[in-house]
């Protein structure tokens, strides 16, 4: 299985345990990624723009890159970027006039080749998969886990394709197939301050501690995220949030893909788990996974 | 304040262009609030969702690029996906954003711009989001040098930020796509 893979900026950045730990995953399964060729900027940074063109010419760059490497499933692990690529994919077929400018603008035709997806849907598939499991030598053992899908990659629905984006089931699946127990909670796409992570940062405290605190009154030992803000906004800012509201959370936030690393059985060393603010090992240890 | 709803108020220029950009209809609104009540930062907005919803349709121009709220909107798009009559607050609101842009109107609130400002800069200059070059540039833009600086060189401890760039020549076709879309819009 070959995917084309566009990893996002702060996927080569900040949240390089997500792409080091999804990159293994994806080898241990046997899924190849070919990272696509000159990939720039999806068009979020286009929120400053004057003009609406910036916003679809950046990702709609992105997608005809793709093509041109042959097309088929694109694997997208930021969720803001891929709502980027489905939205403008999206408004492509509604909009034929808006097509034709940025083919004009671009410098080149776009037949819609294309699917974005995010790696969680083909992974939840895949590791559920009667032959894939073998692979999975290791159990979470019951751990209890949060499954976080934060705002971006259920909505809007109609544009995502979920159906049940206001109680996502996707990564609960997951996490029951790798031997773990999802729990029922309330905060699943609760949106976590996202880009206010540098300059509003009391908007990201203050939203971070709400859902990690129901979060862990509903039982849960762990958060698992699909989305490196999310990972970043409620993992970086513990120690503030637990002086500034004088609540104690030892949850540690970790991705998808390293439990689905930890079940193949990966080397943990290789998950990139010291990288995170709170070390997500005691309790791994304490569950016998570790 | 007194308004006087009359034709020239529901088709002014403004709501015009709002809504055309938006490609989304105001009218529809029956003003239920239900986009307010899941907005998760309603909390730090000077008019809920709902409220500018109203002042679009009420042709409020001031109101509406003067405000907090299409700043602080932190695009989860809970609202629009709730909204049960299909009325495109999101894009309303991005529209309102970039008219307030190309109207020059400063931002009510300036950090937030600066952060958007810092990110497309990055880009332009590296085809991708280079997140120290992002930093350096926002510390400027707010003159607040010293904020999170403990959490930034955790960060770098824990390897997180990386130092050089990826890609220059990427920010060579990214400049190149955003001269051709001001040369055919006058701005961008
Ligand atoms: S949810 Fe929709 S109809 Fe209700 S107030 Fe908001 S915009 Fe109006
Ligand atoms: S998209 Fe903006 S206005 Fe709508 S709910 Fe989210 S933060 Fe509030």
């Amino acid at each position: 299985m070959r995917y084309h893979y566009y990893p996002g900026c702060s996927l080569h950045g900040t949240a390089k345990e997500y792409d080091d730990s999804l990159r293994s995953v994806c080898k241990a399964l046997g899924v190849e990624l070919a990272e696509v060729e000159g990939w720039i900027c999806c068009g979020t940074s286009s929120r400053i723009s004057m003009s609406p063109t910036v916003g679809a010419a950046l990702p709609l760059e992105n997608l005809m890159l793709v093509e041109q490497a042959g097309g088929g499933d694109v694997l997208v692990p930021c969720p803001a970027c891929l709502n980027r690529f489905k939205s403008v994919q999206h408004d492509l077929e509604e909009d034929s006039a808006l097509k034709e400018k940025l083919e004009r603008t671009l410098g080149r035709a776009y037949e819609g080749r294309v699917e974005a997806r995010h790696p969680l849907d083909v992974l939840v598939d895949l590791v559920g998969s009667d032959e894939m499991r073998p692979k999975l030598v290791r159990s979470l053992n019951g751990l209890r886990v949060a499954s976080y899908y934060g705002c971006v990659l259920v909505r809007p629905p109609e544009t995502m394709g979920y159906d049940d984006y206001e109680y996502p089931m996707v990564m609960d699946r997951l996490v029951r197939t790798l031997g773990g127990e999802p729990i029922d909670w309330s905060y699943k796409t609760e949106c976590c301050g996202a880009n206010f992570a540098l300059t509003r940062t009391d908007i990201v405290r203050k939203l971070s501690c709400d859902i990690m605190v129901n979060a862990r009154d509903e039982g849960a030992e762990i958060i698992c995220t699909c989305c490196q803000m999310c990972q970043a906004n409620l993992d970086t800012r513990k120690r503030e949030i637990e002086q500034e509201f004088g609540v104690e959370l030892d949850l540690p936030i970790v991705y998808y893909s390293q439990l689905i690393g930890l079940a193949v059985g990966l080397d943990p060393g290789t998950l990139g788990f010291e990288r995170h603010f709170v070390d997500p090992r005691p309790v791994l240890r304490e569950k016998g996974i570790l | 304040m007194e308004i006087q709803l009359s034709r020239d108020v529901i088709e002014s220029p403004f709501v015009n262009e709002v809504l055309g950009e938006a490609k989304s209809l105001v009218n529809n609104c029956y003003q239920c609030r239900k986009c307010a009540a899941g907005c998760p930062v309603a909390y730090e907005m000077d008019y809920t969702p709902a409220e500018i919803m109203h002042a679009v349709r009420l042709g409020q121009k001031d109101l509406v690029l003067g405000s907090k709220t299409i700043w602080i909107c932190a695009a989860c798009k809970t609202c629009s996906t709730r909204c049960p009559q299909d009325v495109e607050i999101v894009k309303i609101m991005d529209a309102a954003r970039r008219v307030a842009l190309r109207e020059g109107i400063k931002p009510k609130v300036p950090e937030a711009a600066a952060f958007y400002r810092s990110a497309l800069f990055t880009v332009k200059n590296f085809g991708r989001l280079y997140e120290i070059g992002l930093i350096g540039r926002l510390k400027l833009a707010t003159r607040d040098f010293f904020k999170d600086i403990g959490l930034g060189l955790t960060m770098f401890r824990k390897g997180k930020l990386s130092l050089l760039p990826s890609g220059w020549r990427r920010g060579f076709r990214v400049r190149t796509i955003l001269n051709r879309i001001k040369n055919e819009e006058g701005a961008i």
